[in-house]
């Protein structure tokens, strides 16, 4: 038949990526699952030893484990709430005739380009930095000491940091939202008599509540990862206060070289974003059809 | 009548979103002006906006120290060879998936989504040992394929949206002016098609570039590239802020550059398609 | 040569059975006109023929060969799609030629047979331009002028004129049908404007839910509709269509009347009816009857009836023009 020639010739050519994908996920999944049922610890000369269930136990009562738990929910959670809450009215107000637009949008974007070490340790040095930061020197100024962010206020440092970094792409993913709104909507509002506050409750809001969804979801993913912030500025301290799941198991597998721990806190971390990616999935999906 | 009130509004607006703008930009500013700053002006109280000795010392030493070039090129050569190494697996396969769709099309596609959803940190200890096991650990080819796999569900998946939008009906009237498969793929589905494969390329190449999770674990001193070396600033050894605000300034330029252009691949790219 | 013929062709999507067995002959250099309503298989007859889908069943000769095996590419047809389909990044003279490029002709060759097709379709002066800068007729044309310049055994027209506003379109009309009667090429063409099929047929194929109602000459057609399918898609306004007394009346279970073979009369022998809404055109006027139990029914004059909405007439079929259908709505015959 005709068309069954590209048929298969379309199997062969979408087998490559297919294989790569499937094993880059099946091998080491299958290799975490297998270690995080030793207690293999490669400072001690290597030695396995078949321990069943027994990191998981260790790894879900640890203190460490509940207090990286904690951490990874606030951290996550704070920086969806404050991406969101200032996203809305960024991109607002980016939909407004601003004079210049495209060099503000140029200067919201930029953070997101930035990469995670620099923006980091620009954070931490030049503005952070209870001596000689900026903003020290700016609470100076109003007679306020200056918070050593680091050592008082660790995780919200490292909020402040992400936020910054995933704003732009809130704020994008809402504003090419709103220009989807479409303007003779907003007409018919206005001819049924709404005020600009009645518009946005009543039309611009539910408009933008799937990609609020969807921003939610993308951003949780790659969230419950931070991890470059951390490692350069505070290493997880002070103690375990800026500890998240990301960096324990970090920790435990690269500093402790405690394979097997590291292996079960691994296969934690993956459950938790299946759930999530399970819903961003059937989104994703649902959009497919249309 | 009931127009005038926009012109208050652009006022008002404009105002309002600079101010944000320039909140937001604050920092990388700020940076920047670091940059041209002596090592004393950068860790001055209080600190001075404008009015400083302008110097180009930062950059002249950051260039010369023969490190961050060999960095700045580990950078080129990851980010570059792990984005062109996916190009070439995803366009046969965002071509099939587009052009022939099967009933499994879109769960294989979904699945692949899937794949980039995974933490990082889930894996990383099975990809340490068999990287440390075949040699690949702190080098160039070791990075290039993990970050390859890494960006390689994005690259197909952008494609596959590019492809999409590709009107099948020109592709068969090549069909019926007697092209053969091939011929429809070099005569008219690729130059079509280019635009959207520039920018998968542009967005994955920053994609891969600011990557700091696998480059900081995977890569010491021979591979690491730019985000690593600057990550070995953070032990605190001394005043010279202003040399690493002019190493991250470069660091981050091209990027941000590349990054204005790639906004709207951005949506594309990272959303999945679940916003318009 | 482009005789085609249909040999119980089926086509099935799945579960879902497009097209139920169709047979057709059709002769080298006429022009043959798939018409009918949305979603009955006409657009997916012609992919057929042109090898864009695979048949289910059933075989498909090109002159006498059959095709159902061959690629599009090596059946020698020219296809012109509802949207052009031109290639964006072509100048229009690389769009027209690249059917002779893919056919590995000489240069020299190509330019000469595009630069004859450009002059027979007015596209001379627009030849270095891109598709992007012409109007929807002019690319109306570069889609027909790649189709002609191949010389194929066919053409193929998927709706080609929808596109088109409706002055354009009767102009558009005009000039497909003249090209095809001066290069005498057999023509396919899909529509579901029975208006279309009419003026530009030389035989027209009724389609219906996959299958092929009727196929014949557009007076044929009129004069003579197989079943109530055809007899009230052909023909505008729609014929009027009487149940019960008044067709058994005839010996019909449904007995048809087109509207302009009612008579009309202010008293007298006929149906009663009064007007409901009456449409002066000027040249004709239509009446919309409320004729009581026999539903409402519509009237065509040619030229001007001062009549107005709630005046009563009487109706009465001209008895040569009659339509009589058993109820199975197949059409009887005298």
């Amino acid at each position: 038949m005709a068309t069954k020639q590209t048929q298969l010739l379309a199997r062969t050519l979408l087998s490559p990526a297919v294989v790569l994908l499937f094993v880059w996920m099946i091998v080491p999944l299958a290799l975490t699952i297998y270690f995080s049922t030793l207690h293999y610890n490669l400072l001690e000369g290597g030695a396995q030893q078949f321990v069943g269930l027994d990191n998981f136990r260790y790894f879900l009562t640890d203190p460490a484990f509940l207090a990286s738990l904690q951490n990874t929910l606030v951290l996550v959670g704070s920086v969806l709430g404050l991406t969101i809450l200032l996203g809305i009215p960024l991109a607002l107000l980016l939909d407004q005739p601003v004079i210049g637009r495209s060099i503000v949008r140029l200067m919201v974007i930029a953070p997101f380009f930035v990469m995670p070490t620099v923006s980091a340790l620009v954070w931490k040095n030049l503005l952070m930095h209870p001596v000689s930061g900026l903003f020290a020197w700016i609470a100076k100024l109003f007679g306020l000491t200056p918070i050593d962010w680091f050592n008082d206020a660790p995780l919200f440092a490292i909020i402040l940091i992400v936020t910054w970094q995933w704003l732009p792409f809130a704020t994008l993913i809402l504003l090419t939202a709103l220009q989807s709104l479409d303007e003779e909507q907003k007409e018919a509002a206005e001819m049924d008599g709404a005020g600009a506050t009645s518009t946005f409750i009543y039309i611009t809001l539910p408009h933008l509540a799937r990609p609020i969804t969807v921003v939610i979801l993308i951003e949780t993913i790659f969230l419950l990862t931070v991890f470059a912030e951390i490692f350069v500025t505070t290493g997880g301290g002070p103690g375990l206060q800026t500890t998240n799941i990301a960096f324990l198991i970090y920790s435990q597998a690269l500093i402790q070289y405690d394979i097997g721990s590291a292996s079960a806190g691994g296969l934690v971390a993956v459950v938790i974003a299946n759930i999530v990616a399970f819903f961003l999935v059937r989104i994703v999906g649902r959009n497919l059809e249309a | 009548m009931a127009r005038m009130a926009t012109n208050r509004r652009v006022a008002i607006s404009t105002l309002g979103a600079w101010l944000a703008g320039f909140l937001i930009f604050f920092p990388i500013l700020w940076m920047v002006l670091a940059s041209f700053k002596t090592e004393l002006e950068a860790f001055a109280i209080p600190p001075s906006f404008l009015f400083f000795h302008w110097t180009l010392e930062n950059y002249v030493t950051v260039q010369e120290r023969s490190d961050y070039v060999h960095h700045a090129l580990n950078s080129i050569i990851i980010a570059g060879g792990s984005t062109l190494i996916a190009l070439l697996i995803a366009i046969p396969a965002a071509w099939s998936m587009a052009f022939s769709p099967t009933k499994r099309t879109k769960d294989v596609l979904l699945w692949m989504l899937s794949t980039k959803m995974m933490p990082p940190v889930g894996v990383l200890v099975p990809i340490y040992l068999i990287w440390r096991d075949f040699g690949l650990l702190d080098s160039l080819t070791g990075l290039i394929i993990i970050l390859c796999l890494g960006n390689l569900p994005i690259v197909v998946w952008m494609l596959f949206t590019y492809f999409k939008e590709i009107p099948k009906d020109i592709l068969e009237a090549a069909r019926m002016d007697g092209a053969t498969i091939g011929r429809e793929l070099v005569y008219v589905l690729t130059p079509m098609a280019v635009p959207g494969l520039a920018s998968t390329l542009l967005l994955n190449l920053i994609l891969a570039w600011n990557e700091a999770f696998w480059t900081l674990n995977l890569s010491t001193l021979n591979a690491a590239p730019l985000t690593v070396f600057i990550a070995s600033y953070s032990s605190p050894e001394g005043l010279f802020w202003a040399k690493l605000s002019a190493a991250s300034t470069l660091a981050i330029a091209p990027i941000l550059v590349l990054g204005w252009f790639s906004q709207r691949q951005l949506v594309r790219g990272l959303t999945f398609g679940a916003v318009k | 040569m482009g005789q085609i013929t249909l040999q119980n062709v089926q086509k099935a999507f799945g579960p879902v059975h497009i097209i139920k067995g169709a047979n057709l002959d059709i002769a080298d250099g006429s022009f043959v006109v798939f018409v009918g309503p949305s979603g009955c298989g006409k657009t997916t007859l012609l992919r057929l023929i042109a090898g864009l889908e695979d048949v289910t069943d059933g075989r498909i000769f090109i002159d006498g060969k059959n095709v159902v095996d061959v690629p599009p590419a090596k059946r020698g047809l020219s296809m012109v799609f509802q949207s052009y389909a031109l290639y964006p990044h072509m100048s229009v003279r690389g769009n027209i030629a690249f059917g002779l490029k893919m056919a590995g002709l000489p240069r020299a060759e190509i330019n000469r047979k595009v630069e004859a097709a450009a002059a027979t379709l007015n596209l001379t002066p627009y030849l270095d331009r891109k598709p992007r800068e012409l109007s929807g007729g002019q690319r109306q044309r570069v889609a027909i002028g790649r189709a002609i310049v191949r010389e194929p055994k066919a053409f193929l027209f998927d709706e080609p004129l929808s596109n088109l506003d409706a002055a354009l379109r009767v102009q558009m009309r005009l000039e497909v049908t003249r090209l095809q009667k001066q290069l005498a090429t057999t023509a396919i063409y899909v529509t579901h404007d029975q208006v279309e099929a009419m003026t530009m047929a030389d035989k027209i194929v009724v389609l219906n839910a996959g299958q092929i109602e009727q196929y014949g000459t557009p007076l044929e057609l009129y004069e003579r509709p197989t079943n109530l399918f055809v007899a009230g898609f052909i023909g505008s306004p729609k014929m009027n269509f009487v149940n019960g007394e008044a067709a058994a009346k005839y010996g019909a279970a449904t007995m048809g009347i087109r509207p302009e073979h009612l008579r009309i009369a202010r008293e007298g022998e006929g149906w009663p009816g009064k007007i409901a809404v009456a449409e002066h055109l000027g040249s004709d006027t239509f009446l919309y009857v409320d004729a009581g139990t026999l539903g409402m029914l519509t009237v065509r004059h040619v030229g001007e009836l001062s009549l107005s909405p709630g005046d009563t007439i009487k109706l009465s079929p001209d008895p040569s023009r009659i339509h009589r259908f058993d109820k199975n709505g197949q059409a009887l015959r005298t």
